[in-house]
C-alpha cells in the first residue's frame, strides 16, 4: 500500500505520534480520517462542539465528561496530536512492545486507563474522589428515578468500602485496588485499534 | 375453583364437538323434501323451517353446512378458553410455561377424539400450519423486534444462525448415519440422504416456542436478542437444507456441483426473502401516506402486505420468515408516523391478538396431533437424537462463542452460552416439515421422533431452564459478588468506552448506521411520509405524550425498592437493595429497550415511546446536546445556548416522531428540585422518566417538566 505512506505525510509528525502512541500507521491515518470528518469547519482543531455534533455522544450520560477529558485544562481546542494521544489510552495493551525502564509509562498501561477513569469523577483534579464527585455521576447515571436517599445510601457504601485512610474520599491508590479484580484492559480496550 | 370450572369448560366443549358429529348422519334427511314450494326457492336447504302445519320439521339441525368454520372456531375457542383458564389456576404458569399447559390440553382433546371415534384425530397440517398460523406470529415477532438492538447484535446473530445452524444440521446428520449403521437390523434402511434431511429439520430452533419460554424468563436483552434473533435468521438456513436435501433424494444422483448450487442457493434464499420483504414494507409505507381518508382500514394495510409479502416470498421458495420480518421492520416506522394515534392502538393490538390466538393453537395441535396411529418406536433412534441434539447444540455454541467473544466487547457469558444451548427449543416447524418429507418406508419413525423431540424440549427443558438458571446465578454469586463501587465504576468505564467509540467513529457500526441515517432522512422520509406529519411541533408531541400517560394512567409503575431508612450501619438486606437498584439501573447503559414481551403490549409500547429518545439510537433527525454547566469556564463562551433550568427527576418523554434536524428551542419551567448541587458542575440532558414514580410520594403524580436542549445557534 504505498499511497499510505505519501498520505501519511500531510499529517504533522507522524512518526513521533507512531513512536510515542503505538498507533500502527494504518491507525493514526483512520483517526486522521475521523478527526478531518469532525472538524466540521476545517481549522485542524476541533472544538467541543465539534464533539457535541455526534449525535450518540450527547445522549451519553457522561458525555460531555468524556468531551471534557480531550482537552488540557485551559484549552479550548484539540489538535490532532492531542486526539491521538488521549485515544492512545484505549488501546489494548496486548501489542506493547518491550519497553526498557527508561521509557515513560505507556499510554495504555492499566495505571493510565485507570486514571483517565479516574479523571472523569475528578472534575476539579484535586486528586480525590469526593462524596459530592461521585453523587454527581451517580445521578447521571441512574436513569430510573431513584431518590436521593437512596443515591446517598450507594455514595455512602462505595465511598465505605473503598476508602482504606478513612479522608471521605477516594484517592486514585484507593481507586486503583478497589479496581484490582476488574480487568480493565478487556473493559477499556477498542478492539480494532489495537 | 377456577380451574375446575375451565376443565368442565373445556371438556364440554370436546364433547359437543363429537357429539355434533355423531349427530350429523340423521339431521339432514328430512329437511329438502318438506318445503313446500310455496315458502319461496330461496330457503336454503338447511335452514330453520318456518312454523307450519304438521309435514314440517319444527326445529332441525343442519351441521353440514356450517361445519367448517364451525369446527375452526370451536377449535380457536377451545384454545383461547384453556389459555384463559392457565392464567386463573394459580401457581402453575409460574412453574409449567405456557406451552407445556397447552401441548398437555391438546392431549387430553385428543385423547378423548380418539377415545370416543376411535381414529385418529385431526392432525396438524402442514399448509394451514405454514400459509395460516405461522405467519401472524413472525409478523408480531418482526414488528416489536427491538431494531436497534438486533443490528447491533447482527453480526453475532448471524454468526449463531448460519454457521451454527451448519455445525449442527451436519453434526446430527453425520452421527445419525452413524448411528444408523451401527444398528443395521432395524434402522439398515435410512440412507445418508434421509439423516441428513433429518437433521436439518430437527436442528433449527423454533421461534415460537423459543419466545413462549423466554418471555417467563427474564433475561436480559441482549440474551434475548440473540436466542431469538437466531431462531428467526436460522429459518433461511434450514429451509435452503431441507428442500436441499429433498431434491437431492430425488436426484438419481447427487455431484459436487449440486452441493456449490445449494450453498448458492442460501444465500439466494435468504437475500431474496430481504428483497422481498423490503419492497413489500415500503409499498407498505407509501399506501399508508394516503390513508388520511379512510383511517380505518389503515391498520389493514399493514396485515395485507406483510402477508402478502409472505405469500409471495414462499412462491418463489424463498424464506417467508425472513420476507415477512423484514417487511414488518421496514415500514413499521413511517406506517407509525403516517397513520392515527387510534390505527396504531389498532395495529398493535390486533398483531398481539393473532400471534396469541396463533402460537396458542399451535400448541394444542401439537399435542392432538401426538395421539395418531402412524408411530413406528425405535429405542436406539429416538434416544440418539435426544442426545445428539443437545451435544452438538452445546459443541456448537461453544466453539461459536469461543471465537465471537474475541470480536465482542460485551462478552456473552458462561450462563448466557448456557441459556443459549438449553433454550434451543424446537417446535412446530419441525413438525410441520417432517409431514412434508416424501413417503419412504421409516417416514413414520421420523414422525415419532421428532415428536418426542419436540416434546422433549418444550417439556423437559422448557419447564427446568430456570431453576437451573438460578442455580447457576446462585454459583456465580457465592463465588464472586462485585462490590457497589466495582458495579459503578465497571459502568462508568462502560459508558466510556460507548463514548470513546462514538468519537472515533467505530467503522463497522456507526459508519453503516450514519449512512443510512442521512439516506433515510434525505429521501425515504420525505417520500413515504405525509407531508403534515413529517416535522409536528415538539410542543404538541410532548402534549400528546402528556394526553396518551394520563389515558394510561400509572399501570406500569412497579415500585422500586422500599425506601429504606437512612441510616449509617448498611445491613445486609441494604446491600440487596442497593445492588438492585444499581443492576436495574446501570443495566441497560447501551440498550435502553425493555426485555420484549409477547403478551404485554403496553410496556413495549409506552417504554419504548418513553425510552426511545435515550438510546443511542439513530432517532431521526434529532439532537440532543449538553454540556457541562460553564461555571468552570473550560469551554470557550461561544457554546451552545440553553434552556437555563436545573434538571428535576422526570422529564417529559418525546414521542419517536420525527424532527427535521434543526430542532426548534423548546424549554417549559421545570419543577426544579433542587436536587442538583448549585456549586458544582450539573450535568444536563433530558432524562426520561417511564411511568415510574418516586416510591416516597415526594414527586408529585405526574411531572410535567422537562428540558430540551437548543443546539448552537449558528
Amino acid at each position: 500500500m504505498g499511497s499510505k505512506s505519501s498520505s501519511l505525510n500531510k499529517i504533522p509528525n507522524a512518526q513521533e505520534l507512531m513512536q510515542e502512541t503505538g498507533f500502527s500507521a494504518a491507525h493514526i491515518l483512520r483517526l486522521y480520517e475521523r478527526f478531518e470528518f469532525l472538524d466540521v469547519d476545517q481549522m485542524g482543531e476541533l472544538r467541543p462542539e465539534d464533539f457535541g455534533a455526534i449525535r450518540e455522544l450527547s445522549m451519553n450520560p457522561i458525555g460531555d465528561r468524556i468531551i471534557s477529558a480531550f482537552f488540557s485544562p485551559g484549552k479550548e481546542t484539540v489538535d490532532f496530536a492531542s486526539f491521538v494521544r488521549i485515544l492512545a489510552h484505549f488501546r489494548s495493551t496486548e501489542t506493547n512492545r518491550t519497553r526498557d525502564g527508561a521509557q515513560p509509562e505507556p499510554a495504555n498501561s492499566r495505571t493510565r486507563k485507570l486514571k483517565f477513569a479516574f479523571q472523569l469523577y475528578d472534575q476539579d483534579r484535586d486528586g480525590k474522589i469526593s462524596r459530592e464527585e461521585l453523587l454527581q455521576v451517580l445521578r447521571t447515571m441512574m436513569e430510573m428515578q431513584v431518590t436521593e436517599e437512596q443515591l446517598q445510601s450507594i455514595a455512602e457504601r462505595a465511598i465505605q468500602e473503598a476508602d482504606l485512610d478513612q479522608d471521605d474520599a477516594i484517592s486514585f491508590d484507593e481507586f486503583r485496588k478497589s479496581m484490582e479484580k476488574v480487568d480493565i484492559d478487556h473493559k477499556m480496550s477498542i478492539r480494532f485499534l489495537s | 375453583m377456577a380451574a375446575l370450572w375451565t376443565l368442565s369448560l373445556l371438556l364440554s366443549a370436546c364433547l359437543f364437538w363429537p357429539a355434533c358429529l355423531a349427530l350429523n348422519p340423521p339431521a339432514e334427511l328430512p329437511q329438502p323434501h318438506n318445503l313446500p314450494p310455496s315458502l319461496g326457492a330461496n330457503s336454503s336447504d338447511g335452514g330453520l323451517s318456518v312454523d307450519l302445519p304438521m309435514p314440517l320439521r319444527v326445529f332441525s339441525v343442519d351441521y353440514n353446512h356450517v361445519q367448517a368454520p364451525f369446527e375452526i372456531v370451536l377449535w380457536i375457542m377451545l384454545a383461547s378458553l384453556a389459555k384463559l383458564g392457565f392464567h386463573w389456576s394459580g401457581r402453575v404458569p409460574a412453574v409449567v410455561p405456557e406451552s407445556c399447559l397447552l401441548i398437555m390440553v391438546g392431549l387430553l382433546v385428543g385423547g378423548v377424539i380418539y377415545g370416543v371415534r376411535h381414529s385418529a384425530p385431526p392432525t396438524l397440517s402442514a399448509d394451514a400450519f405454514f400459509l395460516f398460523l405461522l405467519p401472524p406470529i413472525v409478523l408480531d415477532a418482526g414488528y416489536f423486534l427491538p431494531g436497534k438492538l438486533f443490528f447491533e447484535n447482527l453480526g453475532t446473530i448471524l454468526w449463531y444462525a448460519v454457521l451454527g445452524t451448519l455445525w449442527n444440521v451436519l453434526g446430527i446428520g453425520l452421527s445419525l448415519y452413524g448411528v444408523c449403521l451401527l444398528a443395521p437390523s432395524s434402522l439398515g434402511d435410512i440412507s445418508l440422504l434421509h439423516c441428513l434431511l433429518f437433521g436439518s429439520l430437527i436442528a433449527a430452533v423454533d421461534p415460537v416456542a423459543v419466545l413462549s419460554v423466554f418471555q417467563e424468563m427474564h433475561v436480559n436483552d441482549q440474551l434475548h436478542i440473540l436466542v431469538f434473533g437466531e431462531s428467526l435468521l436460522n429459518d433461511a438456513v434450514t429451509v435452503v437444507l431441507y428442500k436441499l436435501f429433498e431434491s437431492f433424494l430425488r436426484l438419481p444422483s447427487v455431484s459436487g456441483l449440486d452441493v456449490l448450487l445449494g450453498g448458492c442457493r442460501v444465500l439466494v434464499v435468504g437475500l431474496g426473502g430481504l428483497f422481498v420483504g423490503l419492497f413489500f414494507g415500503l409499498v407498505a409505507a407509501l399506501t399508508s401516506r394516503f390513508t388520511s381518508r379512510a383511517q380505518v382500514i389503515a391498520p389493514l394495510f399493514v396485515f395485507l402486505y406483510s402477508y402478502l409479502s409472505y405469500l409471495t416470498s414462499e412462491m418463489l421458495h424463498l424464506s417467508g420468515i425472513m420476507a415477512i420480518v423484514t417487511c414488518a421492520v421496514t415500514m413499521k416506522q413511517y406506517v407509525e408516523a403516517n397513520v392515527s394515534e387510534r390505527s396504531k392502538t389498532s395495529i398493535q393490538y390486533f398483531l398481539k391478538m393473532w400471534s396469541s390466538v396463533s402460537e396458542t393453537l399451535i400448541f394444542v395441535f401439537l399435542g392432538v396431533s401426538t395421539i395418531q396411529d402412524v408411530h413406528m418406536w425405535s429405542w436406539p433412534f429416538v434416544c440418539s437424537t435426544l442426545l445428539l441434539c443437545l451435544i452438538w447444540r452445546a459443541t456448537g455454541v461453544l466453539l461459536l462463542t469461543a471465537v465471537v467473544n474475541k470480536l465482542r466487547r460485551n462478552t456473552v457469558t458462561f450462563r448466557d452460552q448456557f441459556i443459549i444451548a438449553y433454550g434451543g427449543l424446537r417446535g412446530a416447524i419441525c413438525f410441520s416439515l417432517v409431514f412434508l418429507i416424501d413417503d419412504f418406508p421409516k417416514k413414520r419413525l421420523f414422525i415419532t421422533t421428532t415428536i418426542v423431540v419436540i416434546l422433549f424440549t418444550v417439556f423437559v427443558q422448557g419447564m427446568t431452564i430456570k431453576p437451573l438458571v438460578e442455580l447457576l446465578d446462585v454459583k456465580r454469586k457465592k463465588r464472586a459478588l462485585p462490590t457497589v463501587s466495582e458495579e459503578i465504576h465497571s459502568r462508568l468505564i462502560d459508558h466510556l468506552l460507548a463514548g470513546i467509540e462514538d468519537v472515533v467513529g467505530y467503522w463497522g457500526q456507526h459508519y453503516w448506521k450514519d449512512k443510512f441515517e442521512q439516506f433515510n432522512k434525505k429521501y425515504l422520509r420525505r417520500f413515504l411520509i405525509r407531508e403534515d406529519h413529517q416535522a409536528p411541533s415538539s410542543i404538541l408531541r410532548v402534549y400528546q405524550e402528556l394526553e396518551r400517560r394520563d389515558q394510561r394512567g400509572d399501570e406500569e409503575a412497579p415500585p422500586l425498592v422500599d425506601p429504606r431508612s437512612h441510616s449509617r450501619p448498611l445491613l445486609p438486606e441494604e446491600m440487596d437493595s442497593i445492588r438492585r437498584i444499581l443492576s436495574r439501573n446501570l443495566q441497560n447503559f447501551n440498550n435502553k429497550t425493555p426485555a420484549y414481551s409477547r403478551h404485554t403490549l403496553h410496556q413495549d409500547a409506552t417504554m419504548d415511546r418513553t425510552r426511545k429518545p435515550l438510546h443511542r439510537h439513530q432517532s431521526l433527525g434529532e439532537r440532543y446536546t449538553f454540556n457541562t454547566q460553564g461555571e468552570d469556564g473550560e469551554f470557550s463562551g461561544s457554546r451552545r445556548g440553553r434552556a437555563g433550568l436545573s434538571r428535576s427527576h422526570t422529564v417529559c418523554s418525546m414521542s419517536p416522531r420525527p424532527v427535521l434536524q434543526d430542532s426548534s428551542v423548546l424549554a417549559a419551567p421545570s419543577q426544579s428540585r433542587g436536587l442538583v448541587d448549585p456549586k458544582s458542575s450539573a450535568v444536563r440532558k433530558e432524562q426520561i422518566s417511564s411511568q415510574h414514580q418516586a416510591p416516597d410520594g415526594r414527586a408529585p403524580k405526574k411531572q410535567l417538566s422537562f428540558v430540551l436542549e437548543s443546539e448552537k445557534q449558528q
